[in-house]
């Protein structure tokens, strides 16, 4: 009888959940270039020669991997990072290229036409230019003469080294110098590939900027860099997107994003990440260690973080504002959602440092199966940054009772005219909500997508429209009936 | 179209329905009074398959299936629509979305394609002028910030989006004012016909002024214990339900 097979029910949904297919999954058969395994000097000096890098940038590399040296990788995280081996790891792959090709191989392209990712320039619909990233290096930019027309630059890293090398060596490291964290030090020293966007003084960039990041090659690690800037008076939208095969064992990515907000300038950077999240078991995965951090330069500039994260087995990062410009604004809008043993630490810093500044931080954490998710989040006001303003909401919803939720903030204001809100409430997903919606027709499983999507509508909202319906789909094929 | 046999359910160990019987055919509108605590609301969620309770026996036909054998969700596919007395807010689902939802899920179920955005904007238009719903319902969230009225009024949108066969009106009077309960009432008037049928539950006459019952049914302590034509609405109305009580009690 239905009506007794309640808790049953619940752990036979959980179960099915846990079965929920990642659609990513699969791996392309290429042939890859990839140097063998292990980190030491001299594996950063070949990838800077694989690169044709100039000796400054090897400088910063040789540079960064001594410090790395002295490090520790962080322990603070409400994550379980067991012991990574760095000896382990190949620090660089690329699909080989064919010679005389000038066309990229019909073999990647089908990949990235697989996910959904659009190559080809005469698809001129989708209306958003991409840089596509396998591996180590950059696939694809697509739309870039159209976007020179405006004068945007929008390429690979490592072509953004070879033409435009005093932008670059202007402002790689200027936010996130290699000295910040544990990763971010290993990251300056074997960085691959990445995106590189500039848009100059009073420029509007036309159209979406996408980098979609793929893992394709085995026991190899990604560690891509994305410089981003904004000149006076520029904006730009920029999206990145994530997948990586399914894999048994559990694999690296330490990125970092760096972007520059000048005068008046507004970055809205949008991620929807979709890392292999390790099966049921919690074998397998990403371990998604990242830096993310904007400099509001200018005054009245502005940095939009959108973030909705789904995958990795570990999550590990805080994209932040340092609000130096008077009248600077900041905002962090994120859903994290954790199923299986997947473990998330994920939030923001707003340091305000200019005067008149404001910042908004909305995060809706969703936590499922036997998974943890925490907020951390900073909120600082400086002494001299008078007349300052954030506004922090910080939600958790709690789908399973093995499951946890937890938030760490942390608030220093160093002046008494600037005001600062923290709002936090924590629920569990209501059964009157869901029997309300099977006595209309509608499925538990969809109708736990339906909640959760209105739960977390306010950040949804916040991201542009192509990726908003994507974003949808996967937080409830992510769920598929994870309530316990 | 429902035949209920020995209806008996609990929730957490305490018996509420102690022997339900009741069969009610097409066209016909069948009102359930009683006093507070008698199983009245139990019955509907029972009927609909809430899991918080636990059916201890007796059977439910409905068209000849197994009702109790079927899922909630299945139940409403088959045509069994409760108006809720609580309808609930789902905040930032929108009403579109969710009926949407709700209406292709019922299509999928007897294999029809889902319904085009447009025909289902129609199809919303047409049915919330029964219940002089404005057109900001679309985007409104699931009964959020709705007043008590026009969750009712919500609720019997969503009956006449759904065309259900059986329709269970748990105390929709409930927290109505006089418009809004001539509202509801013609609401649920138009959608009438001779295929479908209507269970009200209610304390009160004042809606069976409105809705006409073909049937008055009694609940006390867990059985119906009187059935009559609607005379006997207006006859406890006057009388209230205390010489029920005592002619049952005295009976045990």
């Amino acid at each position: 009888m239905k009506e007794t097979e309640k808790p049953e029910k619940g752990n036979q949904i959980i179960e099915e959940a846990a079965q929920a297919e990642y659609k990513y999954g699969f791996v392309t058969d290429i042939e890859t270039e990839v140097i063998p395994k292990g980190l030491d000097e001299d594996v950063v000096r070949r990838i800077s020669s694989l690169k044709g890098e100039p000796e400054w940038l090897l400088e910063f590399r040789l540079k960064a991997y001594r410090h790395w040296l002295t490090l520790k990788a962080p322990t603070w995280g409400h994550v379980h990072v067991p012991e990574i081996n760095y000896q382990d790891i190949s620090y660089y792959a690329a699909p080989r290229k064919k010679k005389e090709a000038k066309e990229i191989d019909p073999e990647l392209k089908k990949t990235f036409d697989k996910l959904g990712i659009p190559l080809e320039e005469q698809m001129r619909l989708s209306g958003m230019a991409v840089d596509a990233v396998m591996d180590s290096v950059s696939v694809k930019t697509t739309y870039r003469e159209r976007l020179a027309e405006l004068g945007v630059i929008f390429c690979s890293m490592s072509e953004a080294v070879k033409d435009y090398p005093d932008l670059v060596r202007k402002y790689l490291g200027k936010v996130v110098p290699y000295t910040d964290n544990f990763y971010a030090a290993l990251n300056s020293a074997v960085f691959s590939d990445g995106s590189f966007v500039y848009i100059p003084k009073g420029v509007r960039c036309p159209m979406e900027l996408s980098t979609y990041f793929r893992i394709n090659a085995a026991q190899t690690g990604q560690f891509e860099r994305t410089l981003i800037v904004a000149d006076d008076d520029a904006y730009v939208s920029y999206l990145e997107g994530c997948t990586a095969p399914m894999r048994d064992e559990n694999q690296l990515h330490a990125a970092i994003v760096e972007i520059i907000v000048e005068d008046r300038a507004e970055v809205k950077y949008s991620t929807v990440q979709n890392w292999y999240p390790g099966d049921k078991d919690g074998k397998g995965g990403i371990y998604n260690l990242v830096t993310k951090r904007g400099l509001c330069r200018g005054d009245h500039s502005k940095l939009s973080w959108t973030q909705v994260e789904t995958g990795s087995a570990i999550t590990w990062k805080y994209p932040s504002c340092v609000l130096k410009g008077d009248h600077s604004v900041g905002e962090f809008y994120s859903v994290a959602l954790t199923n299986n043993w997947q473990e998330a630490d994920t939030g923001t810093k707003m340091i305000h440092l200019g005067k008149n500044s404001t910042s908004t931080i909305v995060s809706k954490g969703i936590s499922a199966g036997h998974s943890q998710n925490s907020y951390r989040g900073m909120v600082k006001v400086a002494p001299q940054a008078t007349g300052c303003r954030n506004f922090t909401q910080c939600d958790s919803l709690l789908l399973s009772d093995t499951s946890g939720a937890h938030t760490f903030p942390v608030i220093e204001v160093g002046n008494d005219t600037s005001v600062v809100e923290h709002e936090a409430t924590t629920s569990k997903i209501n059964e009157d909500q869901i029997f309300y919606c099977n006595q209309r027709g509608i499925s538990t499983e969809d109708a736990v997508g339906l909640i959760v999507n209105g739960y977390a509508k306010e950040v949804m909202s916040k991201l542009p429209m192509e990726f908003a319906v994507e974003a949808q789909k996967l937080l409830s094929v992510s769920l598929e009936g994870a309530v316990g | 179209m429902l035949v209920i046999k020995d209806l008996q359910a609990s929730i957490e160990d305490k018996q509420i329905l102690k022997g339900i019987n009741l069969t009610v055919k097409p066209g016909e509108v069948h009102a359930i009074m009683g006093p507070n605590g008698s199983g009245k609301s139990t019955l509907s969620a029972v009927l609909t398959g809430n899991p918080a309770y636990t059916v201890t026996g007796g059977s439910v036909e409905f068209y000849g299936k197994d009702l109790l054998a079927l899922s909630p969700e299945d139940r409403a596919h088959e045509g069994l629509f409760l108006s809720f007395q609580y309808p609930v807010e789902i905040p930032g689902v929108s009403m579109v979305n969710f009926m949407r939802t709700a209406l292709n899920e019922k299509r999928k179920y007897f294999g029809q394609d889902p319904l085009s955005a447009a025909d289902f904007l129609k199809l919303m238009r047409e049915k919330r002028a029964i219940v002089q719903l404005d057109n900001k319902l679309a985007s409104r969230a699931v009964n959020e910030g709705f007043s008590g009225g026009e969750k009712k009024r919500n609720e019997i949108f969503q009956m006449a989006m759904l065309e259900p066969k059986l329709s269970i009106l748990d105390e929709t009077d409930s927290g109505l004012d006089i418009d809004a309960l001539r509202i509801v009432a013609s609401g649920v008037n138009t959608l009438k016909s001779k295929d479908n049928a209507t269970i009200v539950i209610t304390h009160y006459q004042r809606l069976l002024d409105y809705i006409k019952p073909d049937f008055v049914h009694v609940l006390y302590k867990g059985r119906i214990v009187m059935s009559a034509g609607p005379e006997l609405a207006l006859e406890l109305e006057e009388k209230g339900y205390d010489w029920i009580k005592e002619q049952v009690d005295s009976q045990q």
